[in-house]
């Protein structure tokens, strides 16, 4: 390795030493923001903006569904046609490259396409849920659990330490059929057992910990600083500072994390799926796709590279673009995955 | 060092207990389990006598430790299958272990290499093809790879058997053949993460000050970076590694297992949920997030160790 | 020569440097953060480089051990020790350099020692790099030794501990004892009390002009603050936005600045015996960007006597007669300064008219 790499950091951020500002020689205007900042790192990042591209498109193909099943294909996701889409020895079509069958049918005839771009949706709304889910309680409880201590941080922290050894899968499966035997009920409201909710409630609360504690640690270690002091000697009350001084700080760790846990969400509802304990048949995920499309190998490979191939795709888009978001937001990308 | 340690264990023992609670409570609240639990083919009978014998006709704490007794005195029986399920999970075993084992040999090292040569050659080609190769591993299912590979250089290409496994006793070479792949596809995803988190680290690490001073005391380049940036950058790497082991070991290797038809933990546990089997389950998922606590304790421990502040 | 300094290699220099600079390549342009630096240091002698963050102070004295050098940095200029250049050394001689013959002490004590290993390691460390043949054993006597000179109580014990389990005057203490392990003749110290109390900078201040009484080493203490350099120094640098804008003796210094900034760094010490119904003044406005600086001097923008001729470099030299090393770098002149650095009873830096450009 060269001497040093890259220039000393610290010989020239001699002026400039909070995470965010700009950095070594970089030409900025003045009054600019971490945010807006960051912003402008990440539109110079064209290989990560290629690839949120590539994400958003899969995300509004997936959302026109219904109207490229309409439309174009003029068949439904479970629409069976096993007379026109099998051959004689009972072998789907491959993809046709046109307007029906675009992508080939299934070992029941239904069109590939469609099913896939059903099955995004399913498997993407679970993720999106689940992401939901998982960043709004590891908030919530992080940050409460770090900035007042005590008893209530030892309840949540235990609660993390826990939850989060269970293996992710076997909880999913475990809950997910209990669930999808007896349905959610919360008194608030219900949840009937085949819903997607479910899955994503699974997968949120279980990926709760790992961001949680992360929070709670960034947490702890603002308390400490100034200016929270400075806003109590203010009189602020705590729900103040919460929401005014420790939330925007906390603000770019969850950021940075929003992809890594879509990204890991929806590869857990695939495998979920794929194990049987995520989407329920008929209805298609890109899971159990892949996991019906392994059982018509060799003589329609299509079946499982299809859906396989987007769920890379889509994972990948969401992948680097989210490293695009954590390079903008400190160039020298110091988040790193503390316990 | 020694009273840290103490209180860590105690705090496992803590820990354990509560997920021996929660796990028990999860099961308590599937509706009719005497019925859950007896399978698909029971009778009246043999209802009545699960009852007794799980202790649902007793409160629940009395419940909660006759059914503790049960598995670890090794006396659940799948009723499904008639089986004693502690003897089915030492039987499991083994196939688990040998995936974790290798796969984990495979994925620490070449996790290290090439996030080291990443960060070695940062900013260049090497770095960047590294850096996708990593990208792609971790949006990559298992099962998908495991089926691509299972397919091609299996069934298509023969170059390789395309799953089941062989007993290292019965036939090392065999054995080691049939690992390969599985031992690959579950790889990929942790050479991912830890070439990236290697590198970000050792990034870091170089530009810290004491690094500095380590130049500034005379040592060569290369002694800085093995005595001070490698040591400190592998910390993290070490403790990441211990806690990814347990969990492929407590049945994270589902996918994986079942794509490849190895008769391991996660794919009995796969199977059992499958066939609504619930006392495999049950002691899996117990088995499960105990070792990962137990493994966690340790390498907790042998953080401390390494980095000395933490044992305040 | 006009700028006054000897040729270091004779006349019993140590170290002479010789119109440095250091520029950084960067992803916006070209940072110079050091623009042409002259100085020389004899044996024993404590120089101060004085300046405030980005004035560059901090990357000569790393530039002399070569920490600076990395792809984007580009050197001109010499500084000849023991009559060797250290700017075009090679990695290697410079390499046996540091840590024997120069040694360095660094701001932050905390930071700048491995987290991980024990003090006695790290100290072992510095001695084996320089003598291959001592052994492990003696290597822990001499650390021990050392820490001891420093003034580590219980220092043979001491040596098994970590970083983080010493106070923060202990810390740099240790360091200056690492720092002093192969008996060097120059010692840098970057901002080596900046990270303490006030109490303990007096006594790490005092730990280091009694070692260099006893060791006979010269020191270049860089610092941003006037009032440590009083009691140690005997020469001072005082830099700007990467150039020298004065040079000369403390007393020099402390009694006849010649240049605005030095009266603003003056007025801007906190003493006791000022009048304390008036705010302490501070240099209105930001030091300037290194990678587009003003044009001429580059205090022009918050100097509130800048006038026409500021726009162009004014060069180092002396401008008194009777000063020939008290060099600055200022186009007022000596009779005017005298006048306009007085602002209420005290040296310092009238802000009412500060140019802003």
């Amino acid at each position: 390795m060269s001497a040093t790499g890259s220039t000393p950091a610290s010989v020239i951020e001699e002026s400039l030493p909070q995470e965010g500002w700009p950095a070594a020689g970089e030409d900025v205007p003045p009054g600019i923001g971490p945010y807006r900042l960051a912003w402008r790192r990440l539109r110079r990042n064209k290989v990560a903006l290629a690839f949120g591209g590539l994400f958003l498109v899969i995300v509004i193909l997936c959302l026109l569904a219904p109207v490229y099943a309409k439309h174009v294909a003029h068949t439904g996701p479970n629409t069976e046609n096993v007379d026109t889409a099998l051959n004689q020895f009972g072998v789907p079509l491959g993809p046709t490259w046109h307007a029906k069958y675009f992508l080939g049918a299934d070992n029941v005839g239904r069109d590939v396409a469609v099913r896939l771009l059903y099955g995004g949706r399913n498997s993407l709304e679970i993720g999106f849920e689940a992401t939901l889910i998982t960043i709004v309680l590891a908030t919530l409880l992080g940050v409460l659990s770090g900035y007042f201590r005590g008893p209530l941080d030892g309840f949540i922290s235990r609660a993390f330490e826990v939850i989060w050894p269970y293996p992710v899968y076997l909880l999913g499966i475990v809950l997910g059929v209990v669930l999808e035997i007896s349905g959610l009920d919360l008194g608030l409201f219900k949840i009937g057992g085949s819903s997607l909710l479910i899955t994503a409630l699974v997968i949120g609360v279980i990926y709760t910990p790992y961001v949680g504690k992360a929070i709670r640690g960034q947490v702890l270690g603002l308390r400490e600083r100034e200016f929270i002091d400075a806003a109590r000697q203010q009189g602020l009350g705590n729900m103040r500072i919460m929401y005014e001084e420790v939330l925007p700080n906390v603000a770019s760790t969850i950021i940075v994390f929003i992809p890594l846990v879509l990204a890991n969400a929806i590869l857990t509802e695939a495998g979920l799926s794929f194990l049987g304990a995520g989407v329920r048949p008929p209805n298609p995920s890109w899971g159990t796709m892949i996991s019906e499309g392994i059982n018509l190998l060799p003589s329609a490979i299509h079946t499982m590279l299809v859906p396989g191939i987007m769920l890379v795709l889509c994972v990948l888009g969401i992948n680097v673009f989210g490293d695009g978001v954590r390079d903008a937001l400190d160039p020298r990308a110091k988040i790193r995955i503390d316990h | 060092m020694s009273r840290f340690i103490v209180r860590r264990l105690f705090s496992m023992l803590g820990v354990l207990f509560a997920i021996s609670v929660l796990t028990f409570l999860l099961f308590n609240a599937l509706p009719n389990p005497a019925l859950r639990l007896a399978g698909r083919f029971a009778s009246a009978a043999q209802i009545a006598h699960i009852n007794h014998q799980w202790g649902f006709d007793k409160p629940v704490y009395i419940r909660y430790f006759t059914i503790m007794k049960l598995v670890f005195t090794g006396k659940v029986i799948s009723y499904d299958q008639q089986v004693n399920v502690d003897h089915e999970l030492l039987q499991y075993l083994p196939v688990t272990v040998s995936l974790a084992i290798g796969a984990g040999i495979i994925w620490l090292s070449t996790g290290i290499l090439f996030g080291v040569l990443s960060a070695w050659r940062a900013g260049r080609w090497l770095d960047r093809g590294l850096t996708v190769l990593a990208l792609i591993g971790v949006s990559m299912p298992v099962f998908f790879l495991g089926a691509l590979m299972s397919y091609y250089l299996g069934d298509k290409w023969g170059i390789l058997p395309a799953g089941g496994y062989v007993k290292l006793q019965d036939d090392p070479a065999q054995w080691f053949v049939h690992m390969l792949m599985p031992w690959f596809a579950l790889s990929v995803l942790f050479i991912g993460v830890y070439s990236r988190v290697l590198r970000s680290t050792i990034l870091d690490t170089v530009n810290d000050d004491y690094v500095r001073t380590a130049r500034a005391k005379g040592l060569t380049e290369r002694q800085t970076m093995t005595r001070h940036v490698l040591r400190n950058s592998l910390i993290p790497i070490v403790t990441l590694f211990g806690l990814d082991f347990a969990a492929v070991i407590g049945g994270g290797a589902i996918l994986t297992e079942t794509v490849f038809n190895l008769h391991g933990i996660g794919q009995y546990a796969a199977q059992s949920v499958e066939a609504l089997d619930i006392p495999p389950v049950l002691v899996i998922t117990l088995f499960g997030a105990f070792v990962v606590v137990i493994i966690g304790a340790f390498v907790d421990i042998l953080y401390a160790y390494l980095d000395p502040r933490i044992r305040l | 020569m006009s700028s006054g300094v000897q040729t270091p290699s004779a006349d019993g220099y140590l170290l002479g440097v010789e119109d440095l600079k250091v520029s950084f390549r960067t992803e916006d342009g070209v940072v110079r953060a050091v623009d042409g630096v002259s100085f020389g240091i004899k044996p024993g002698e404590v120089v101060a480089i004085v300046g405030e963050s980005g004035s560059g102070k901090s990357v000569t004295a790393m530039t002399l051990m070569g920490l600076t050098r990395s792809p984007n940095a580009t050197f001109e200029g010499r500084a000849l020790f023991d009559g060797r250049d250290l700017i075009s050394a090679t990695d290697e001689e410079l390499r046996k350099v540091r840590g024997g013959g120069i040694a360095m002490v660094f701001q932050d004590p905390m930071s700048s020692l491995d987290p991980v290993q024990r003090i006695g390691k790290q100290i072992v460390e510095q001695i084996r790099a320089h003598d291959k043949n001592i052994s492990k054993a003696q290597a822990y006597d001499r650390a021990a030794e050392l820490m001891e000179r420093v003034g580590v109580p219980r220092a043979r014990e001491r040596l098994r501990s970590y970083p983080h389990e010493f106070s923060g005057g202990m810390r740099q203490r240790v360091m200056i004892a690492m720092a002093l392990s192969n008996d060097p003749r120059l010692l840098l110290a970057d901002e080596p009390t900046t990270a303490l109390d006030v109490t303990i900078q007096a006594q790490i201040l005092d730990e280091l002009r009694q070692l260099r009484d006893a060791t006979g080493a010269a020191i270049i203490l860089v610092t941003h603050d006037l009032g440590v350099v009083a009691d140690i120094a005997d020469r001072i640098v005082v830099m700007y936005a990467g150039r020298v804008v004065e040079q000369g003796t403390l007393d020099e210094i402390f009694y006849d600045p010649q240049h605005p900034y030095t009266w603003g760094l003056l007025g801007s010490i906190a003493r006791i015996d000022r009048d304390r119904s008036q705010r302490l003044p501070a240099i209105p406005g930001l030091p300037p960007s290194l990678l587009r600086p003003p044009e001429g001097c580059h205090f022009r923008p918050r100097c509130p006597h800048a006038f026409d001729r500021c726009t162009q470099v004014p060069e180092l030299k002396s401008r008194l007669a009777d000063a020939p090393d008290h060099l600055d770098r200022c186009w007022l002149e000596p009779e005017r300064k005298r006048a306009l650095r007085v602002v209420g009873d005290q040296i310092g830096l009238a802000s009412e008219q500060a140019v802003i450009s």
